[in-house]
């Protein structure tokens, strides 16, 4: 049984098709990545999963259930944490944590362990006492999952749970996904950020309501069309603008300190030669690069 | 070279709540033209300076000079020059775009005459034309990001601030909000930036670092890499983030 099925879901709002036709599995245990553009769909999908609204059309079974069918079954084994996901401001770390193990019904003796457990990958106990409130984001962010795992979760549904963090907390809210998947927990997961996204064991990119690419980062990065370069210059944006006419090129993006260029086809070395000179010394550097997932990301919505 | 003109200016900067300090002697000088990248932890006290750089909070020592205008005593004649995006920018959303420039047109207390021009020229400038007349809750987060700061610069402010103008915006939208950012620049414009997406420190001129209130590392983003031997700005983050980290916590261990 597949912990998450999706299958053929189409959902409305007024005028707006949010998702059309949607249709894929997640397995036991997988951490799987939902990204795309905003308005792809993914907040709908995710709160689809969650029984907290229904599709127009299709089904989605979490652990076999019905999300139409069998909500309180499903709730019971599922955690999520919405994009704005409320803490309680004036209690204190510990008393959010309390607040919504009594909202799962979560036995006194069962608390006290999970909490334990949760204080100690979270590193959050030694500010058990902090009103969440006065907490950092990073902080924030790895309470509000703490309380989403508080009646330890068969399935835990995440989405964007890094908005706005830095990058050594969400690397290190990353580990505890990682520790968390590895007790067996199933995870699914949106995000903006494309080096997340290379964590996932698979991963769907949506766009315009449609699953347009889904399989593991690996392939995602194997399956890459088009030659790709790393090029570096003097005066990058001046590069890109020179790059972006030639017509052997398909596209050219940022990316830090240099250029990624997708080719129609393999340059030649008399071809990096001409444009060092047409570019009046400004292109410098040149090297084939590894696509990464970001790479794939612009590549599918060009 | 060249000599180039301060935009702003601060010494000892402070600003405390109670008995912590969320900006602790912060001295920096920031030019006209450049854009300017505040990186830092969650709670590192970037968006405390932001807001005292905007005249919206007071400090509790040293000085500070936005545009020439010191932020104790002419805190009016600053917020006409600056524009402010804040992190939960304050789009109207039952308003089309046309209707929010509009609006902040009225609070900047431009003419009618003055709101009808600059709307023209912003919507075209964020790349919004066509959706002038679309409710705003129904635009892309991206979009809405950018009419934010079409709204920031509606009285064409020499100095804006941008406090993490980027988050949770996808790798599309993101680099078109930094074309954005440095067209901006590009006419004259100091720009101020905060991001927790490190490839998007590379697009500053410079970049500070602060951690716990204090700045902690400021130059160039290339100059960084030097120094710390670094391939990315990620990098020199993460190294300079846990060895900080590190040290503090052997400090108070002694």
């Amino acid at each position: 049984m597949n912990a998450i099925e999706v299958i053929n879901v189409h959902k409305s709002y007024e005028e707006v098709e949010a998702v059309r036709g949607v249709h894929f599995q997640v397995k036991q245990g997988e951490l799987f990545g939902l990204i795309g553009p905003d308005g792809a769909g993914k907040t709908t999908l995710m709160r689809a999963i969650c029984t907290l609204l229904n599709p127009d059309q299709g089904r989605i079974l979490v652990q076999g259930m019905d999300t139409q069918k069998e909500i309180a079954a499903i709730r019971s084994i599922l955690g999520y944490m919405p994009q704005q996901f409320s803490l309680y401001q004036d209690l204190s770390v510990e008393q959010n944590l309390r607040f919504f193990a009594d909202l799962f019904q979560v036995s006194a003796e069962e608390r006290q362990r999970r909490m334990e457990q949760l204080y100690r990958f979270s590193r959050l106990g030694p500010f058990k006492k902090r009103p969440a409130g006065a907490l950092s984001g990073g902080m924030k962010q790895k309470l509000a999952l703490s309380c989403a795992l508080i009646h330890t979760p068969q399935v835990l549904v995440l989405d964007e749970p890094t908005y706005g963090v830095d990058p050594v907390s969400r690397s290190e809210f990353w580990e505890i996904l990682q520790n968390i998947r590895r007790d067996g927990t199933t995870i699914l997961v949106s995000t903006a950020y494309m080096d997340e996204a290379d964590l996932c064991d698979r991963v769907a990119l949506m766009h315009l309501g449609k699953v347009i690419t889904l399989d593991s980062p690996a392939n995602l990065k194997k399956n890459f069309k088009y030659p790709l370069y790393r090029i570096r210059g003097k005066d990058l944006r001046t590069l890109q603008k020179f790059f972006q006419q030639l017509s052997v090129v398909n596209t050219t993006q940022l990316f830090g300190d240099a250029l990624h260029v997708t080719f129609r086809e393999e340059p030649q070395e008399s071809d990096w030669n001409r444009w060092q000179q047409q570019s009046e010394g400004n292109l410098q550097q040149w090297e084939p690069q590894q696509p990464s997932i970001e790479d794939v990301f612009l590549s599918h919505m060009s | 070279m060249k000599e180039r003109n301060i935009s702003v200016k601060t010494n000892g900067l402070t600003r405390r709540f109670g008995n912590f300090t969320a900006v602790d002697g912060v001295s920096i000088e920031v030019y006209e033209q450049e854009i300017f990248g505040f990186l830092g932890a969650n709670g590192a006290g970037k968006t405390t300076l932001i807001r005292m750089l905007c005249g919206l909070l007071l400090p509790t020592e040293g000085e500070a000079y936005v545009a020439g205008y010191d932020v104790y005593r002419e805190v009016e004649q600053i917020k006409r020059h600056i524009g402010y995006m804040s992190q939960r920018f304050s789009l109207y959303n039952d308003l089309t775009p046309s209707e929010n420039i509009e609006f902040y047109g009225g609070i900047y207390g431009l003419t009618d005459e003055e709101i009808k021009h600059r709307k023209q020229e912003l919507l075209s400038q964020v790349g919004l034309e066509e959706y002038a007349d679309k409710l705003t809750r129904e635009l892309p987060l991206g979009f809405k990001q950018r009419l934010a700061l079409g709204c920031a610069l509606l009285h064409n402010p020499p100095i804006v601030f941008l406090d993490e103008p980027t988050s949770g915006v996808d790798p599309e939208a993101r680099r078109e909000f930094w074309d954005l950012i440095h067209r901006t620049a590009a006419q004259g414009k100091t720009v101020f930036v905060t991001t927790h997406f490190m490839e998007e420190a590379e697009y500053c001129h410079r970049v500070m670092m602060m951690q716990e209130g204090k700045v902690i590392a400021l130059d160039t983003p290339g100059r960084l890499k030097e120094r710390y031997q670094k391939s990315t700005m990620q990098e020199v983050f993460v190294a300079l983030e846990k060895t900080v980290r590190e040290q503090n916590r052997k400090d108070k261990a002694v």
